[in-house]
This record gives structure tokens, C-alpha cells and sequence, in this order.
């Protein structure tokens, strides 16, 4: 409940961040801080110092650019699932946004904060991997873009550099989107979220992405699934039968007290074929 | 009846904590206050091999600190358990352990700092090297030849063995049984999960050598009495203990705790005030904690359904060390109910209480009757799908009739009012129970897992007759103290033994009182949790306070008004006999002229002026009465629940829930029905997302709320109350404790009906709680490929 | 190294020289003096120390004090204006909506957002709304019915 001693720096510039994170060894980046606090009350982070990027101006403007979102990093949870430019763009983000934690988290957690943290049971990634988000950074060398499926390393890791600022995500406009979460009853992480994109082309799916976070230590892609459900009609029959191959995206499915890494892998399957039906119909 | 009993008057205790004032013992603050922390073992079986504080003493902000030696040093006895069945064993337990920790959460060390921040770095800076001795967490497996001992000196883990019922009968059913049934289940351990985590504060007096502490306690005296006989050594005439607005108990707040020792010990060892204030994590692994039983049974019926016996064996895991009373919980709380509602000759149950490297399991809302109701109703459900028989349709059959009360029971009680029958219809009735039985056979036909659980449950609440509870084991008694003081301007202030913290005594006590004196409830306050105010009282624990608190005050307020009776008619000049005390308005006037009387006001003030009293008269107007129960008082509930099981995620939704209950008369119906609700949502908690669970290494695998699932406000849609009355006819206000009711009957309820929906899988038993994962394993395992 | 932090709590602008390290429901509690704002779990999970801060529904324990630097915050202590008690309060207390009060200011503090988002809430929304507060004593359907009522009143 106490966190351990640390020097505390706001930046007041993306560039300042960059600056001193890159100067002070063992410094954490914070924004709305709701996955690092935490754990820094429990005293399992025990940072050196924090860059609170929080006020830099600009940052949590929420945007429509084209066939694009543009939502920046600092955009709360809650202003992600209340845009109305992200609600009639992009449902299955306002979606994601509005299943995350409950209100006062998202209240102050940020897209950019989830992002970088990684957590297996977080919810975005999932919704990142599927619409094929640009993740854009800045670090010492200026700034770059990420495609969601390079980003995503590992369990809490990222491809971020120890002094790089998430700014904004670039997000695809998709209609036909879902995002669907079987809910931890104690922590309200994802113990499945599955995000589910359908493009038609004529009475077929033309496209399909499906991304899956909870089940293993980074969300991943379910290829397989998505593949098979392309070529042919949204039909509940062939949505089931995508949904069966959900299982070749996992490795080493994680368990816990809640649900095993095999009951992870069977409740994937079936939220992946109800996000698909619901992904199809928002399709038309 | 009066004006206010059996209404709901709104609770005159909420002003302040919806306008944040609350009183809890994390609010107490003094400026030169020191805050304590505590070191806890991450093992849960290790011999401490060195430890070093140096780092921590020098550290800027730190006041002391203290080793388990120095508490010994320092005069500190160990904790005590108050419970003893013949031949308990009963492991030392001391305030801080010196060389050898027994469960995850064991006190190691204490720090006092100038801040709290600072008192966690001091712990942290603590080194503790351990050496690791082998562990056993299983109540059942702790008994095994071979298993590792968690003290050396108790073999085989076990603390006692215990038995009770008619073991002839029970034999003789078996012999003659046309059917048996038989069930092994586990009843989880679940940690109570009081939103308030634990507290204690403490100042030390130099000059006048008082103590005063607070502490977040269901009953202030019993742990002065504690504190100053076993363990910190202050007289009691010096010592105060005051438990201020506490933030939920659910028993877990009755037992005497090493921290309500250390900080006291440690604002005298400083000399400044002190206070410790848990964690969630910190309550989490260190309250103790509930239920944790393996039971083997089996219920034996003739073929046309009449029970005959029930035989029961249980392992009752009672954790590292015996908490205050322990032992209590799962022999004269448990044992004693597995009559259940029905009438069994042959009832005979056997338990043995063992030790295992984990917290002490103790009382925790219901305790030990939970375990009773959920075997009983489990095993009657068997019973009902082996003769083919509606579930109700059986638990009428059996139950014991209205004209048979009061009636004994093989396993000692002796219940002392109900009528079952009625409970079961009249929840039926508002249930429409044979609608959704027809609802249920539309669902299985669209392939729907639809299910609906029955039950009818029984409690013993009000402990106790003290003599009784001596016989069984306890070290001190269970009756209630109540005072109604009179004050000369008519003002009335009730001091109680019992402690509201959420129960509402401060409006239902004075709705009693106010009632029984005829005075308005705004003239009444209710005073508990305080030994400087207080006489020595029990507490609230057992769904004890208005059947033994309530009781208590009654007499009192009797006592008084016999005295401003007396004292009126020397006032009117008349005859004791020709003068009544109108309980409407607390008027005492000549019979047949009510207009030439005298006001409560007038007669209390006289008794205090004193100047014309009767013959004989002691000034004041003051009573106390000290109340001990002839018997228990024994709630019952009908409660029917209805579920959907999801075929494909396996999540449990509960469609409807309806409950009838009957806790007596009814002093404040607003208040019970919260009361009924709040525990049944704690029922279903135990049903559905609850486990206090233990790695085989012994580390507590749901020690936060990240993985601790306290129900939240979705999981039931809404919960349907009714009640009816069979008043107790021992007590003078007809009450019985509706505190557990609720609790008691709400997991067996749904996990009847959560089996229900699932019988057509051919799932016949799940472990609780029925979290999603679990029920898919079932149903795999019944030939499911699902 | 200390940080000044400017606050205005309930109305009243104040100055604190803080530790970064410090969480604003200790700021609130131990620096402020209003211990209204209980502290039920350190996980961030059971919602009892829920504050407004910028008019938004905040757990008090998740966020710095730093952070806070320049915000307004309100808690239960000021939710009660110069005519009585704020309608959500009088509704707990009307509909029974609190046992032993520990829970209450942070349900009273989400309610106040609940139904700022949605004043005409259902009883399933203000379910939902409440995934963040955890009350042991209640099982929930009295603080529903408070806060359903409340809203019923208020729209």
C-alpha cells in the first residue's frame, strides 16, 4: 500500500520525457498510472524515478484522419469508449474501451499506459492486433511507427525502447468489429478477450483478423482462424468451424487460479466465434 | 405492540457515514502517533535461521524495532483459544514468533516509524533468512501416517476428535435402509473479506499507568479480558478497549489478534501513542478465516423417502494454530445441525479438527451451520433424484411438523419453534415454483441448461445458555448485558454488550427500549463497544444481539418501569394496583382517569430530586440486567433459486431468487431484509466465485482482490424477500438471528440448482465454488465432449 | 526529494509539501484530516476510496498526489451542499443503501458519476456501473435501489 521512495519529474514535452528517461537510470514513464501504481504499492515495481508525462498538451487528443483514427496516448479509457468520432469510426475500439476495468479506471487509465504495459489480461492489444494499429513512438533517434504486430514481444514486454514515448495509435476505421471479454470475477482483467474484425466482399468475407489477448503471455494473432473463415459466406457453420482453429495461435496458454491455460484455449474458442458473429453483422 | 417495533424506522447511525464521519480505527490520529508495521513470513513452514534489523533501526523515521524475543521479554503471554473439546491439543501461539513460523503471514518482526511509508521501508529492510520445513495444507491429508508435522509435539496433526448423535440409531437406519445416498464434498475455505481490513490503536498513560485501546472487534470486553489475563498484562480496572464504527466483521473480527497485543505493547515500550492498520493484503493472509471442511456421508431412507439416519465424517481444517474459538466452529455449530429441518432418528456425525500450515480457520458467517445446510441439502437432493422425487415434495415429506415443537433433535438441540411446512409453500408460492419447473422442461427442450434448486435450512442463533456452552467447551459464558439508564430529564441512554458493526443496533435497541418504556425513539441512544462505558458484555457474533442484547434490555426497561410505576403511584397518592404504566406514551395515571397522571420526564426527574420518594426507595433511575438465554433461538428459510448454465462459456447465471425466512417477530423489517440480503449474497459468493486457496507449499494463492472474487453488484439480478413468524417462545421480544440466515441457505440453494440444470450432462457433484472451468471438467468428465 | 502540490479540496484551495510517494487518499486523510475517504484494499480493486477529482470518479489509492497538483477534488465530506445532504446521500439513507458504512463514501462518490453520465440509470445499468465498488454487508440491491431512486428523483 506504500510505495518505496522515487524522484518524480513532469515532463513537459514529449521531447523532455524522451530526455530524461533517457538520463535517469531506472526511471518508469507514468501517465494515468494505473497499472504501474499498483504494482508499485505492492512494492513489485520499485521504480528510481518517474517521468510523468500526464500534462504534456496535445496528447490525449482523440481524432478522425481519413479512413483513420488518430487517438493519442494519453486518451483515457473512458474518452476512448465516449468519442463519438471512435464510436461511429471504429465500435469495436469504443467497445475495448468501455470493457476495461470499470469506471474510475478508466476514468484515468490511458491507451498509451495499457499499451506500454503489456499485461497479459489487458484489453487493447487484442483490439490493436486485429485492426492493425500504428503504434507511433518518440525516442533519442526522433520518432517511429509500429505496426501492432511487431509490438506486442512478450509477457509485460514491448518493442519499445527503455526511452521511448508512446504518442498516438493510428487505428483503421473497421465497421465490422467486436471486441468481446470473458471478465475475471475478482480482478475484471481479460481471462479471454477476443477482437474480431470482418470485411465482406459481396456475400463473402473478403477480410478477417482476429486477435486474442489472456490466453498467453502476449496477445496474439489467430491466423489460422481468420484465414479459414475468408472465401466464403459469414455463416454461423463456417464461423464455427474458424473458431475451432483459434487453438494453433497459442503455445504455452497461461492458467491460473480462475481458469486454466486449456480452459483459456476452449473459452477463445467460443468468444472468438460469438465476436465473429457479431463482427459479420456489424459488417452487413 | 408498540409504536416502533415491527417498523422500519430508518437508521439513525447513517447521517454520519454518508456524510463520510464514520468512526472507524483507521481514522484515530494522534500528532506524535508512531505507525506500527509488521513483518510477515513469505513461508509458511521455515525455522528463522538469522535475522538482522540493524538496517531497519537506522533508518531515518524509525522509532524502534522489535523481535518476537522481545516480546517474550517484554511480559507478552500467548493467545489463548477459548473453546477446549475434551483433549484438545492445543499448539502455542505467540504474539511474534521467535524461531519458527507455521503459515504464510506469520509476525516475524515490528517496526514503529514516524510515518507509514517509512514503517513499510523498515520491513522491507528487514533481512530474514529462512529454512524451509516441510508443509501440509489438506485438513483431510494432514492426518495421514507420515504427513509433516506442523508442531512436533501434536501427533498426527490432530487437535481433537469429536462425536455426537445416536450411533445405535444411525447403525440401525443403515442396517435397514432401502436406499442409501452417499456424498464426499469439501466446503472451501473462504476468507470473510470485511471491507474494513483489520485496525488497532493504542495510548499509553504513564502517570495513571492506563491503557487504552481500539481495535476493530465484534466484542470489546472479551478481548480486554483476553489482553489483560493472557497477554499484554494490564490489569482490566486500567485497561480500555473501545471498538469504535467497525467496517464489517462477519466473525472474523471476534478473535483475539497478535496485533491487538503488539500495539499496545509497543505505545508503552515507546512511550507514544500507536496504530496499526492492515493491508488487504496483509487481512487477507492473516484473518482467520472460514469453513475448510472434507466430509464423507451418507443419508439412509426407506423406499418411500422417510429419512431414517444420516452419518457424517468430517476433517475440519483448523490451520497453524487454534484461533480463539476454533474448535467451537466445526463440532457444537456444525455437528449439532446435521438434523437439518427434518426428522432423522439415526443421526450421527464425527469430526476430527486438524492443524496444517495455513491461518486459522475459525468463525466466519454462518459458521460451521453453513457446512451442516450445504451437506444436508445436498445430499437430500441426491436423494430426491434416486427415488425420482420432487426435490420440495421430499423436503415436505420429511420436515419436522409445526405440532412437533418444541422439538429434540438426536444431536442435542432442542428447537424451540417453526413451521417448515408453511416456509417451504409460502416460497413455493411466491416462487411460483411449479411455473419454472414447467419453464425448466420448455428450456431442456430447446436444449437450455436450465436449473432450480430448493432448499430449507435451519440455524441455531442466540448463543448461548452459558452452562450449556461450558459443558461443550467453552471457557466463558454467552449471555448479554443491558442497561437502560434514565436520565432526570427523561432522556434515556442503553448501554449494551452487543456490537453493531452493520447491524443497526443503534435504531433497533432503541426501538425496543423506546417502546417498552413508551418514550419517543429520539429520546433514546444507543451506547456499545466501549469497556469505559459499558458493563462487561459478550459481543455480536451468532446472530446473538437482539435475542440476548435485545433480551437483556428488555428486563431492564422492565425494571425501570416497575420502579416509575411504584414511584408514580406514591406521587398520585393512589395504590400500585390502581395505577398503569400506559406503554403508549409512558404516562403513569390512576386507572380510568388517564388525564390525571404524571409524565416519564416528571418521574424520572423525582426519582433524581429525590425529595419524596416511597418508603425504601434508592434514588436514580438505573438498571442492568444481565441476560442468559434458556436456549438458542432457530431461524429457518425456504429459499429457491433458479439458473441458466451456459453450454459453451459455462458461466452461471442466476435468473431468480427468491427467499422466505422466518426469523421470529421482527423488530425492523427494513433492516432484516438487508440483513437476509447481504448474507445471501455472501451465500452465493461461497456457491460462485469464492476460494481461499492454498498452493500444496502452502502459499496463499488468493491473498488480494485480484483474485479473491468477492460477489459484485451483477452477479444476482435482484433477490426476492419474504418472511413468515414463528416468534421464539423463550426470549421476551419472540426473536431469533437473522444475521445468517441468509448466508446459511443461499449456497446450497444454488448449488442445487446449478446441479439441477446440469443433470441431464449426468453431473451429479462439482466442488464449490462452481466457477466456470470447474463445471466444463464436470461435464467433460461425465461423457460430455463439450 | 518533496514536491509542492495545490489542491483544491471541497472547495478551499490548500498547499502541501508532499513526498511524490504519497497517494492521494493518504494526502486526503492524514494531510487534509478528511477521513471520510476509507481505504478498503491495495489493489485497486474495491473502489471505497473513490473520489471525485476534476468531476470525475477517481480511486483515490491509484493515483499520486503529484499527479493530483492543480485538481480539483471533491470527496464524500463535500458532497453535501448549504440545503442538506446531496440526493444520493439522502437516498441511501432512505433505502437502507449502507450497513456498516465503510463502502459507503465510495459508493456514494461512483453513484454521483453513475448517474451524472446517465441520471435515468436501470437497475442493470447501475450493476454495471458499480464493476469498480465492492460492499460486503449489502449484497448490492438496496445501494441499486438508492442510486436507481436517486436518479428516478433527480430526472
Amino acid at each position: 500500500m506504500f510505495p518505496s521512495q522515487f524522484d518524480y519529474h513532469r515532463a513537459a514535452s514529449v521531447a523532455e520525457a524522451v530526455e530524461l528517461l533517457s538520463s535517469l537510470p531506472d526511471a518508469k514513464l507514468v501517465a494515468g498510472g494505473h497499472s504501474l501504481i499498483p504494482a508499485m504499492k505492492l512494492r513489485a515495481a520499485q521504480p528510481a524515478a518517474l517521468v510523468d508525462i500526464g500534462r504534456i498538451p496535445g496528447l490525449a487528443d482523440v481524432s478522425a484522419d481519413g479512413d483513420s483514427l488518430v487517438v493519442g496516448a494519453l486518451a483515457t479509457h473512458a474518452a476512448v469508449a465516449d468519442s463519438a468520432a471512435v464510436r461511429s469510426g471504429c465500435p469495436m475500439l469504443a467497445e475495448t474501451a468501455a470493457a476495461i476495468g470499470d469506471i474510475q479506471v478508466r476514468n484515468r487509465g490511458t491507451i498509451g499506459g495499457s499499451l506500454a504495459h503489456a499485461d497479459p489480461g489487458a484489453d487493447y492489444p487484442a483490439a490493436m492486433l486485429a485492426l492493425g494499429a500504428e503504434i507511433t513512438a518518440v525516442g533519442a533517434g526522433g520518432e517511429r511507427t509500429i505496426a501492432a504486430s511487431d509490438f506486442f514481444v512478450d509477457i509485460l514486454t514491448t518493442a519499445l525502447a527503455d526511452n521511448e514515448v508512446i504518442t498516438s495509435v493510428r487505428v483503421p476505421c473497421v465497421a465490422g468489429g467486436a471486441y468481446l471479454k470473458h471478465r475475471h470475477p475478482a480482478s475484471s482483467y481479460a481471462v479471454v478477450g477476443v477482437a474480431a474484425c470482418v470485411g465482406m466482399d459481396g456475400g463473402n468475407v473478403g477480410s478477417c483478423a482476429i486477435g486474442i489477448n489472456g490466453v498467453t503471455g502476449k496477445a496474439v494473432l489467430a491466423g489460422a482462424a481468420a484465414a479459414a473463415l475468408c472465401g466464403g459466406p459469414a455463416s454461423a457453420d463456417r464461423i464455427a468451424a474458424a473458431a475451432g482453429r483459434v487453438g494453433d495461435a497459442f503455445d504455452e496458454p497461461l492458467g491460473d487460479l480462475y481458469a486454466s491455460g486449456e480452459f483459456r484455449a476452449h473459452l477463445a474458442g467460443v468468444y472468438t466465434r460469438r465476436a465473429l458473429a457479431v463482427a459479420a453483422e456489424r459488417a452487413g | 405492540m408498540g409504536r416502533y417495533v415491527g417498523t422500519s424506522v430508518k437508521r439513525v447511525e447513517d447521517p454520519r457515514f454518508i456524510q463520510g464521519k464514520g468512526r472507524y480505527v483507521a481514522n484515530i490520529q494522534f500528532p506524535d502517533m508512531v505507525y506500527v508495521a509488521i513483518k510477515r513470513s513469505p513461508e509458511a513452514h521455515a525455522r528463522i535461521t538469522r535475522m538482522d534489523t540493524s538496517a531497519a533501526a537506522a533508518m531515518d523515521g524509525v522509532v524502534a524495532v522489535f523481535t518476537g524475543q522481545d516480546f517474550k521479554d517484554g511480559g507478552c503471554g500467548s493467545l489463548p483459544c477459548g473453546w477446549l473439546v475434551p483433549d484438545t491439543k492445543v499448539p502455542d501461539r505467540p504474539i511474534v514468533v521467535t524461531d519458527r513460523v507455521c503459515h504464510v503471514g506469520d509476525s516475524v518482526a515490528v517496526v514503529a516509524a514516524r510515518t507509514p511509508y517509512i514503517a513499510a521501508d523498515a520491513v522491507e529492510a528487514i533481512e530474514v533468512d529462512y529454512e524451509p520445513l516441510p508443509t501440509v495444507v489438506d485438513a483431510r491429508g494432514a492426518m495421514d501416517e507420515g504427513a509433516p508435522l506442523v508442531h512436533s509435539e501434536i501427533e498426527n496433526n490432530v487437535s481433537y476428535h469429536w462425536a455426537l448423535g445416536d450411533q445405535e440409531a444411525c447403525e440401525k437406519a443403515f442396517a435397514e435402509a432401502d436406499e442409501v445416498v452417499e456424498i464426499e464434498l469439501v466446503n472451501q475455505r473462504l476468507i470473510p473479506t470485511a471491507m474494513e481490513p483489520r485496525a488497532a490503536a493504542a495510548q499509553w498513560d504513564a502517570a495513571s499507568e492506563e491503557m487504552t485501546v481500539w481495535t476493530t472487534s465484534q466484542n470489546p470486553h472479551p478481548i480486554r479480558l483476553l489482553l489483560s489475563a493472557f497477554t499484554l498484562g494490564i490489569p482490566e480496572s486500567k485497561l480500555r478497549v473501545i471498538s469504535p464504527d467497525v467496517g464489517g466483521g462477519f466473525g472474523s473480527k471476534i478473535f483475539h489478534y497478535p496485533e491487538e497485543v503488539i500495539v499496545p505493547w509497543v505505545a508503552r515500550q515507546v512511550g507514544r501513542p500507536a496504530r496499526w492498520v492492515a493491508t488487504r493484503t496483509e487481512s487477507q493472509m492473516t484473518d482467520s478465516q472460514g469453513r475448510d471442511h472434507v466430509t464423507v456421508a451418507k443419508l439412509a431412507m426407506t423406499s418411500d423417502g422417510t429419512f431414517t439416519g444420516l452419518d457424517v465424517e468430517t476433517w475440519a481444517n483448523q490451520g497453524a494454530y487454534l484461533s480463539t474459538f476454533a474448535p467451537l466452529i466445526p463440532t457444537a455449530l456444525y455437528i449439532t445441525l446435521l438434523s437439518g429441518n427434518y426428522k432423522m432418528p439415526g443421526v450421527f456425525g464425527k469430526v476430527h479438527g486438524t492443524l496444517t500450515n495455513t491461518v486459522p480457520v475459525d468463525a466466519y458467517r454462518g459458521a460451521g451451520r453453513p457446512e451442516a445446510a450445504y451437506l444436508v441439502e445436498r445430499l437430500v437432493d441426491l436423494a430426491a433424484t434416486r427415488l425420482g422425487r420432487d426435490p420440495l415434495d421430499l423436503r415436505r415429506q420429511n420436515a419436522i411438523p409445526k405440532e412437533d415443537f418444541p422439538y429434540q433433535t438426536p444431536v442435542a438441540f432442542l428447537y424451540d419453534s417453526g413451521d417448515y411446512d408453511r416456509l417451504m409453500t409460502t416460497a413455493a408460492d411466491r416462487a411460483d415454483y411449479a411455473g419454472m419447473r414447467q419453464a425448466q422442461a420448455e428450456a431442456r427442450a430447446e436444449g437450455k441448461l436450465r436449473g432450480v434448486g430448493v432448499v430449507c435450512c435451519i440455524e441455531a442463533s442466540g448463543p448461548a445458555p452459558s452452562a450449556v456452552a461450558g459443558s461443550l467447551g467453552s471457557a466463558v459464558g454467552f449471555w448479554e448485558s443491558g442497561e437502560v439508564r434514565v436520565h432526570p430529564t427523561g432522556q434515556v441512554s442503553v448501554f449494551t454488550g452487543s456490537h453493531a458493526h452493520g447491524q443497526g443496533h443503534e435504531t433497533t435497541l432503541a426501538q425496543v427500549v423506546a417502546d417498552e418504556l413508551g418514550v419517543p425513539i429520539e429520546s433514546v441512544e444507543v451506547v456499545h463497544g466501549d469497556t469505559g462505558r459499558v458493563n462487561f458484555g459478550m459481543g455480536t457474533y451468532g446472530s446473538r444481539s437482539a435475542c440476548v442484547g435485545g433480551s437483556a434490555l428488555v428486563r431492564s426497561a422492565e425494571k425501570v418501569r416497575a420502579k416509575v410505576l411504584q414511584l408514580g403511584a406514591h406521587l398520585l397518592e393512589a395504590a400500585e394496583e390502581d395505577v398503569v404504566y400506559d406503554r403508549d406514551t409512558g404516562r403513569v395515571h390512576v386507572k380510568g382517569s388517564p388525564e390525571s397522571g404524571k409524565d416519564f420526564g416528571e418521574l424520572a426527574f423525582a426519582a433524581y430530586t429525590a425529595h419524596n420518594l416511597p418508603e425504601g426507595m434508592e434514588p436514580g433511575l438505573d438498571f442492568v440486567s444481565f441476560y442468559d438465554p434458556a436456549n438458542f433461538t432457530f431461524p429457518a428459510s425456504s429459499h429457491i433459486c433458479e439458473v441458466e448454465v451456459c453450454p459453451d462459456t459455462w458461466e452461471v447465471r442466476i435468473l431468480r431468487y427468491v427467499a422466505v425466512d422466518d426469523v421470529g417477530k421482527v423488530i425492523n423489517p427494513m433492516i432484516v431484509e438487508g440483513q437476509l440480503q447481504g448474507g445471501i449474497v455472501q451465500g452465493v459468493g461461497q456457491a460462485l466465485t469464492e476460494i481461499g486457496a492454498y498452493s500444496d507449499d502452502g502459499q496463499l494463492l488468493s491473498g488480494t482482490l485480484l483474485e479473491y472474487a468477492v460477489p459484485r453488484a451483477d452477479l444476482l439480478p435482484g433477490i426476492e424477500v419474504d418472511r413468515i413468524e414463528t416468534p421464539s417462545p423463550h426470549n421476551p421480544l419472540g426473536v431469533k438471528g437473522a444475521g445468517e440466515m441468509g448466508t446459511i441457505a443461499a449456497t446450497p440453494a444454488v448449488a442445487n440448482a446449478v446441479l439441477d440444470a446440469l443433470a441431464p450432462l449426468g453431473v451429479t457433484h462439482i466442488e464449490l465454488p462452481l466457477t466456470p472451468e470447474r463445471i466444463w471438467r464436470a461435464v467433460q468428465a461425465a461423457g460430455n465432449g463439450a | 526529494m518533496r514536491h509542492r502540490v495545490c489542491l483544491t479540496v471541497n472547495g478551499k484551495a490548500e498547499e502541501f509539501d508532499v513526498e511524490p510517494r504519497l497517494l492521494l487518499c493518504h494526502l486526503l486523510r492524514a494531510y487534509v484530516g478528511l477521513t471520510g475517504t476509507n481505504i478498503g484494499c491495495d489493489t485497486s480493486q474495491c473502489g471505497s476510496c473513490t473520489v471525485l477529482m476534476d468531476g470525475k470518479a477517481v480511486k483515490s489509492c491509484t493515483v499520486l498526489a503529484v499527479q493530483a497538483d492543480g485538481c480539483e477534488v471533491t470527496t464524500i465530506e463535500g458532497l453535501a451542499g448549504a440545503d442538506g445532504l446531496h440526493p444520493v446521500q439522502q437516498s441511501f439513507w432512505d433505502n437502507h443503501g449502507l450497513q456498516c458504512g465503510f463502502c459507503t463514501p465510495g459508493m456514494i462518490m461512483t453513484a454521483v458519476e453513475i448517474l451524472d453520465r446517465n441520471p435515468g440509470a436501470t437497475d442493470a445499468e447501475v450493476r454495471h456501473g458499480l464493476e469498480g465498488n465492492i460492499c460486503r454487508c449489502t449484497g448490492y440491491e438496496n445501494i441499486v435501489k438508492s442510486i436507481v431512486a436517486a436518479g428516478a428523483r433527480g430526472s
